[in-house]
């Protein structure tokens, strides 16, 4: 190969210096390069990215909405409930499951809050027939392997989420009975969780953040029922 | 531990050329295996080896980087300024573990969850600009591309051991599938950050012991 007039190892040889000008261009060029390889892998690859989380969110819904065969976005923009396209924008999401005659199996709701490490994201999904939470699934955490991951996997703590407890009272504003969390082996009453033992915090944190999440949200889903069942025998 | 840093000299005759790009190609496999000779590049290979796939997917996404980035930087290692060599170097890895990040997410979401920041941590991995410092930057693009492929199968083949290791003991299984039944009563500690430092010991050990003998032979 023919070598350059002056190269890096002879410049230190020499101990000749390189201008101010030449190292702004040298990292100036290969920034731009740098730039335009990042967005062209970016362009190349957000199609797929974006199908393989939707995948894994849809998985997830039906994974939590026992009996799901069919899933409707539906966003809230301006207090304004309406079915939306995956990629619209929203305030909140809610993901109502439907099965194959069409009927409402309930409603998904995404919940997030702190972990023992980083931000947990969890999934949970409501059934208005039992007025209960029917699953949960995690979808993003840090949490340790072997101890805070067993929220994913430890089935005692799992079995929490088949039938836990959300009634309205009369008014459909307030939850009765908010979730709360005790210790393993005390649980008595069905709106309670269970900790898992050498987990406290990680379970503490899914308790803490479906208590704040469906203060919010069962409320506001049961009041508009009507709009979540009709999305079923629609064409969306 | 030899030198590292001859550049090839293109005058010998085509067999000591084909043995010295053999010995390029090698020794980061052995003889200078990053994790298990040189300690670098240690985090990783601690944090996400509790399973064959993830480790196997760590090792593929750090070979990768580490071939580009050589290339490139063989490649521009006659027009980089040395003042602004180890800013340049870096900028050249980003850009790759930037590439690698979105690549790994388009072929495999979970995997990528797996791994989590560890991929965007590759930055400032000791085995990349380690290499990019010591070769890529003072040889030829064919002889840094074989060292970084080396380097790179190295690597991979140290998470794969440790990865086995710790998913057959940690769960009973390999790469997801069981090999000791339901009844399995899985060691928890092999998938928890002790069990990796104690896996990794014991494969220092074999490496260890194994130069010692080759040493003693010799």
């Amino acid at each position: 190969m023919a070598k350059p007039p002056v190269d890096q190892v002879q410049a230190a040889e020499t101990g000749k210096e390189a201008s101010g000008l030449s190292m702004i261009l040298t990292m100036g060029i290969i920034g731009l390069i740098s730039a335009i390889l990042i967005v062209s892998a970016y362009q190349a690859t957000s199609e797929p990215i974006k199908r393989n989380k939707a995948a894994f969110l849809e998985q997830a819904i039906f994974e939590v909405l026992p009996g799901t065969t069919r899933k409707i976005t539906f966003g809230v923009s301006g207090g304004v409930l309406r079915p939306v396209n995956d990629d619209e924008p929203r305030e909140y999401s809610y993901y109502a499951g439907y099965n194959t005659a069409g009927t409402l199996t309930g409603i998904a709701i995404e919940a997030a809050g702190p972990g023992f490490a980083d931000t947990l994201r969890i999934l949970y999904g409501y059934a208005p027939d039992c007025h209960c939470i029917v699953g949960m699934t995690v979808l993003e955490s840090r949490e340790t392997p072997g101890l805070g991951d067993k929220i994913e996997t430890d089935p005692v703590f799992r079995s929490n989420f088949e039938a836990l407890e959300l009634q309205l009272d009369e008014g459909k504003a307030q939850i009765l009975h908010p979730i709360v969390l005790v210790k393993p082996r005390q649980k008595t009453d069905p709106w309670q969780i269970e900790a898992i033992s050498g987990a406290t915090i990680s379970s503490r944190a899914i308790a803490d953040m479906l208590t704040a999440n469906t203060a919010r949200s069962i409320p506001f889903v049961e009041q508009n029922l009507e709009i979540f069942s009709k999305g079923g025998t629609d064409d969306n | 531990m030899t030198t590292e840093t001859v550049p090839v000299d293109a005058g010998k005759a085509g067999d000591a050329i084909g043995v010295e790009r053999l010995e390029i190609l090698t020794r980061g496999i052995g003889r200078e295996n990053p994790t298990f000779v040189m300690l670098l590049g240690l985090c990783p290979v601690l944090a996400v080896t509790n399973s064959v796939t993830n480790a196997l997917a760590m090792g593929l996404a750090t070979t990768f980087v580490l071939i580009m980035s050589s290339m490139i930087i063989a490649m521009i290692r006659r027009w980089v300024p040395k003042e602004v060599r180890i800013a340049s170097f870096i900028l050249v890895i980003a850009t790759f573990v930037t590439v690698v990040d979105y690549l790994l997410q388009a072929i495999s979401f979970e995997v990528h969850r797996a791994l989590g920041a560890f991929i965007s941590l590759l930055v400032v991995n000791c085995i990349i600009l380690g290499r990019a410092e010591a070769f890529a930057s003072k040889n030829s693009v064919g002889d840094s591309m074989l060292d970084a492929l080396g380097f790179g199968a190295g690597f991979t083949i140290s998470c794969l051991c440790m990865g086995s290791v710790r998913e057959i003991l940690g769960t009973g299984t390999f790469a997801g599938f069981p090999l000791f039944g339901p009844d399995f009563a899985g060691w928890s500690i092999m998938i928890l950050p002790g069990g990796a430092f104690f896996v990794l010991g014991s494969w220092l050990l074999l490496f260890n012991w194994l130069a010692a003998r080759k040493a003693g032979r010799s």
